[in-house]
């Protein structure tokens, strides 16, 4: 479903992304991990195109992202995005949150967008907190609404840029318990993250990232195991000794 | 004791501020009165707000109020296209293209950097000269039914001002419109892009994203310096009255002369000025307060 075909990418002088290539089928669910500054946000961000690529194609349901793609919204409405930060609206209640996308992209009415919203914040256990604004909401709370965000667009991949990073262990809890149950329903994930756990338990493959390009990238077994680059395994004793 | 219990008090260095304070205004006061040798008197400023009209066998407001009246029209009618100029060249501002930024920034340096003043001789005369007779103002009034003119009268004061009114206006909120420019600029780039980001990811149009996410933010974030502006608006109108709008300064300058109560004609002119812009802060101050509680 998403092609990555020897992707580059600089910021000024720095090459970020060196000759990525990556293929993801529908239903997988690919776990990306390694350093910071290694270039895993730079890369699932080319896939919805909040950074623009400069060589080797990304290729999405058959639909190629670049400079002059006429309807980059049409790809990206697709494709739902889960932050660091979450980045909710704070001017906006939960909700309404929830409800821009369907309302304001997909055209729904008020009332089934409401419906949608209600059903996602359910799935994400907080239909409580529908009414608050963001700025009343832990961060846990706030990263399950912003994942609820992204699934009332109903996309067809979901892509997770460091979603605990900015969290506390419970809260951390709270959120990978959304994703693993994500996970169970049959969603294409990409998920950036230094949760091992996760990976270990739902990743398909699992990539290590060094540099700007793809060390290897394999089944979560053989990788935890039996890793073949010297960096993987570097990193792998870094971070699963504490 | 609790330090907040404080707040109510007043300490020794408040105190000694306010004797200087009293002691400076009763020393003015006692100057004005002994020293000036200016003799109060009020009594035609009642007059010259309102005067008993034996036509009609009513009171009518004479030239003050009827300049407060033009300067209410004048204050409320280029505050809309003044924040609509801020609105549209402060998003313009913040464009990724060279060209809308170029354009509004070359708006906002032209004005920012000449007088007021200057500016508005400069600019009235072409509005005047130029523009008005194009849009054709002036017809459009002297054709008008009578039904229409009631409700144009309503709205920009008596007929025959009404071109005059218009050009007011317009230079008005030309100029108040390059500082909202930049009062917009501001809370836009207030915004983190991380909203642009996550407005896009859900498929948002530009447009969309614009009207939903980032203006929304960005104006509450401006009331309170708009606010100020606003004010300074209602205040500036009086610069109008050096192109001959007949708003409340031009016309407190006429009573002036004519009654010759200088003092008393100005201190009045000063009142009401104050009342209105003291009374659009207390609006200010509660729009912003419920602006603020929308947010938590």
């Amino acid at each position: 479903m998403i092609e990555l075909d020897g992707v580059s990418k600089w910021f000024g002088a720095f090459q970020v992304l060196r000759d990525v290539s990556l293929r993801v089928a529908e239903g997988e669910r690919i776990v990306i991990c390694g350093p910071s500054g290694s270039g895993k946000s730079t890369l699932i961000r080319c896939i919805n195109r909040l950074e623009e690529h400069q060589e080797g194609r990304v290729v999405f349901a058959g639909r190629e992202l670049r400079a002059d793609t006429a309807d980059l919204t049409q790809v990206r409405r697709e494709i739902g995005m889960v932050f660091q930060e979450f980045n909710l609206f704070p001017h906006l209640t939960v909700l309404e949150n929830c409800m821009l996308g369907p309302t304001r992209v997909l055209g729904m009415t008020p009332a089934d967008a409401r419906d949608r919203a209600m059903e996602f914040l359910g799935r994400v256990r907080i239909p409580e907190q529908a009414g608050k604004h963001p700025g009343q909401l832990s961060g846990g709370q706030q990263q399950r609404a912003a994942i609820a965000r992204s699934l009332c667009m109903r996309p067809r991949v979901m892509l997770f840029d460091e979603p605990t990073s900015a969290l506390d262990p419970v809260m951390i809890k709270e959120v990978l318990d959304v994703m693993n149950d994500l996970a169970q329903s049959g969603m294409t994930m990409i998920v950036v993250t230094h949760e091992m756990g996760f990976a270990r338990t739902v990743a398909d493959r699992v990539a290590f990232m060094d540099e700007g390009s793809i060390v290897e990238c394999l089944p979560p077994d053989r990788f935890f195991t039996s890793p073949a680059d010297e960096r993987t395994k570097r990193f792998l004793s870094q971070i699963l000794s504490h | 004791m609790i330090p907040g219990s404080k707040r109510g008090r007043l300490g020794w260095i408040d105190a000694a501020v306010l004797a200087a304070i009293v002691t400076a205004v009763v020393a003015v006061a006692y100057r004005v009165d002994s020293v000036l040798e200016y003799r109060w008197d009020w009594s035609a400023i009642p007059n010259s707000l309102y005067r008993w009209d034996e036509e009609t066998g009513r009171w009518v407001p004479n030239l003050l109020m009827q300049g407060f009246f033009t300067t209410i029209r004048l204050a409320v009618l280029s505050m809309i296209p003044a924040a609509l100029f801020g609105a549209v060249f402060g998003v313009l501002r913040t464009a990724g293209r060279l060209f809308p930024r170029l354009l509004s920034r070359t708006y906002v340096e032209l004005i920012r950097n000449i007088p007021p003043l200057v500016f508005i001789f400069i600019f009235y005369f072409f509005i005047s000269s130029q523009i008005m007779p194009v849009l054709g103002v002036e017809d459009f009034v002297r054709r008008a039914s009578p039904a229409t003119l009631r409700s144009l009268e309503l709205v920009f004061g008596p007929a025959a001002l009404i071109p005059n009114v218009i050009s007011g206006v317009i230079c008005l909120a030309m100029f108040q419109g390059a500082y909202m420019t930049e009062i917009v600029r501001a809370g836009i780039q207030s915004i983190p892009k991380t909203q642009t980001e996550a407005g896009l990811s859900i498929g948002l149009s530009r447009w969309e994203l614009w009207r939903r996410v980032i203006l929304p933010q960005a104006l509450r974030r401006v009331i309170p310096p708009l606010a100020g502006q606003f004010i300074t608006l209602v205040k500036d109108s009086s610069i109008l009255s050096l192109i001959s709008i007949q708003e409340l300064t031009f016309l407190a300058m006429e009573t002036a002369v004519s009654t010759t109560r200088v003092f008393e004609v100005w201190i009045t002119v000063a009142g009401l000025y104050f009342c209105l812009c003291y009374m659009l802060s207390l609006a200010f101050d509660r729009l912003e307060k419920s602006a603020a509680a929308a947010r938590t």
